[in-house]
């Protein structure tokens, strides 16, 4: 089959000649990730925007299809890489509430902590990127020395630092070392200073604020009509947070607030974020200094969770789970039904919508990713800005484009 | 889930919607005529306002399914936890349906997603073109009939040898 012609680009309107294209990316240094903007420009105000996206699509749905519920957090990790602990976390929350079932305690405090830890990470590069997109590189070390502490966190409790895999269905890949406590504890120590040093680098910074302030205005109307969820949510004022709207896990025994904003610039969203990691980092003091002792896996008797090593060779109950959960025509008994499970990611609302045919495979796991209806804002809020104003926009957004493409 | 006074004035208002629950979440099936009316309904009298997710399944080898796609659309409450899953069914050939874009500015990208991978026609959409897949691309690659593996695709890239240069 020959290659056709391209029939997108081609401008609706009839040729303006004092307005100009230009292409930014899709290998630009400022949009952090693969993704390609088509601006319409007068001069240096842009008039309107194009988007264009799946130079990252790899088929995870598709995939989904053939991977078991177990497997398939590896591709999840895939997903959002700069939190992929909350995409674990995530991803077998919605395979556990269609299969049933609830998880010990204790796993639930270790998911809040990761995944708290991983909000903490996620926030931490957005700002640094729209940091160092505006000129602010000192900034950008001073987030990433935090992030480096987050992952020597994961690397103790999982063994990798940035693909994790760290959740199973009804459980955990391990219970949480000493060393690993030991680690969450220092961070919880260390974290607010670097925070303040953050905040006096850049928040009054004159700088940063006649960059970003006033800039990609995103009113509450529209936020709500564009389905927006998430920090660009709060920072237009809604008050829409699922940690504290219908509390999964353990959150709802932590104290802690729902950060908003009235501007929904990108200031307003850096603000946001930057308060979001201390109502994070204060989940996570209670969290570690209220750890609940016991298992981390459900019990064998549900054949949900492989069991330990010494339960399999020691145990008959053990033993008969193991196998059942190995071999390749059983596995787990999964309801012709289907769910929606939706977490509040660093990003957004990261839901995943599961259709189970009885078989140890998704019939069909539809993500639904908050970088995918942020990205679709681009135009609305970068019209009349210039084009210097484009990093800003796209930085204060944190688009992930393999969790935009899948 | 959804309040009990939403599912009331629902089955009051469109007796024909079946509302089943499950864990909790209740989902209404819709025939695909009205499945404007019921979002608009809820959108505009009940204050699900929010566009949460739209996405498909393709129900080719489902056991006992009777249509082959179901067209699922997730709606929440902006303020409170409420949200509801309203689904409808069309079928081959060329399923279509009408579009939201003109209720939400969000479903915008997430009904052309739709059209990308399994080929349903929004009616009504402004840009319906495809999103994440290359225009050229003939096929819709998240039904079931597309194989996970295979040749076929990459014979349209053509090959660029040395002497072409």
């Amino acid at each position: 089959m020959p290659l056709e012609k391209s029939t997108t680009y081609i401008p609706k309107d009839e040729a303006q000649e004092y307005l100009w294209t230009m292409n930014f990316g899709p290998q630009h240094p400022a949009t952090h990730t693969t993704l390609r903007l088509i601006l319409k420009l007068e001069g240096e105000r842009v008039v309107d925007a194009d988007c264009d996206i799946g130079y990252l699509h790899s088929g995870f749905e598709k995939l989904a299809e053939h991977l078991n519920y177990n497997q398939y957090v590896t591709i999840t990790d895939r997903m959002n890489y700069v939190s992929p602990m909350a995409n674990n976390v995530a991803w077998h929350l919605a395979v556990e509430k269609l299969l049933g079932i609830e998880v010990p305690p204790r796993c639930q405090y270790l998911r809040v902590i990761v995944a708290e830890l991983a909000r903490i990470a996620d926030h931490l590069v957005c700002n640094a990127a729209v940091g160092l997109d505006t000129g602010a590189f000192t900034f950008f070390m001073y987030a990433f020395n935090p992030r480096e502490m987050i992952y020597d966190i994961f690397e103790a409790l999982c063994g990798a630092r940035f693909t994790n895999s760290y959740t199973r269905v009804g459980g955990l890949m391990h219970d949480a070392s000493p060393k690993a406590i030991e680690l969450i504890r220092e961070f919880v120590k260390r974290f607010p200073r670097a925070l303040d040093d953050m905040e006096r680098l850049l928040t009054r910074n004159r700088i940063f604020i006649d960059r970003t302030k006033g800039i990609g205005v995103l009113t509450k109307e529209e936020a709500i009509n564009r389905g927006v969820t998430g920090p660009i949510a709060r920072a237009s004022g809604v008050t829409r947070d699922l940690r504290k709207d219908e509390p999964y896990l353990a959150y709802k025994d932590f104290d802690f607030q729902i950060c908003c904003a009235q501007a929904g610039d990108c200031y307003a969203r850096y603000l946001v974020r930057m308060a979001e990691m201390r109502e994070s980092l204060k989940i996570i003091h209670q969290a570690i200094e209220n750890l609940p002792p016991g298992p981390v896996n459900v019990a064998v008797s549900e054949r949900i969770a492989l069991p330990e090593k010494w339960q399999v060779t020691s145990t008959i109950e053990g033993l008969i789970t193991h196998f059942e959960l190995i071999m390749s025509n059983r596995g787990f008994e999964v309801p012709c039904e289907e769910v929606y499970c939706a977490t509040e990611s660093p990003n957004g609302e990261l839901g995943f919508y599961i259709v189970g045919d009885g078989s140890p495979y998704a019939y069909r796991a539809r993500c639904r990713p908050p970088s995918f209806v942020h990205f679709a804002l681009f135009p609305h809020l970068i019209r009349g800005h210039t084009l210097s104003d484009v990093v800003a926009v796209l930085g204060s957004l944190n688009i992930i484009a393999a969790e935009l493409d899948r | 889930m959804a309040s009990p006074e939403t599912l009331q004035k629902l089955k009051e208002r469109f007796p024909e919607a079946e509302i089943s629950e499950f864990r909790g979440q209740h989902r209404a099936v819709v025939p695909a005529g009205i499945v404007h009316d019921v979002l608009k309904f809820l959108k505009e009298e009940v204050g699900l306002a929010l566009i949460i997710d739209i996405t498909c399944v393709d129900y080719l080898y489902y056991p006992n399914a009777r249509d082959r796609f179901g067209v699922v659309y997730i709606v929440g409450h902006p303020e409170t936890a409420e949200r509801m899953i309203i689904k409808t069914f069309v079928n081959d050939p060329a399923p279509t349906l009408p579009t939201v874009t003109d209720l939400w500015e969000g479903a915008n990208w997430l009904e052309r997603e739709v059209w990308d991978m399994f080929g349903i026609r929004f009616e009504g959409h402004p840009d319906l073109r495809r999103i994440l897949l290359p225009e050229d691309f003939q096929d819709h690659p998240l039904r079931k009939d597309y194989p996970l593996q295979g040749r076929g695709e990459r014979h349209n890239i053509p090959v660029v040898t040395r002497d072409l240069g």
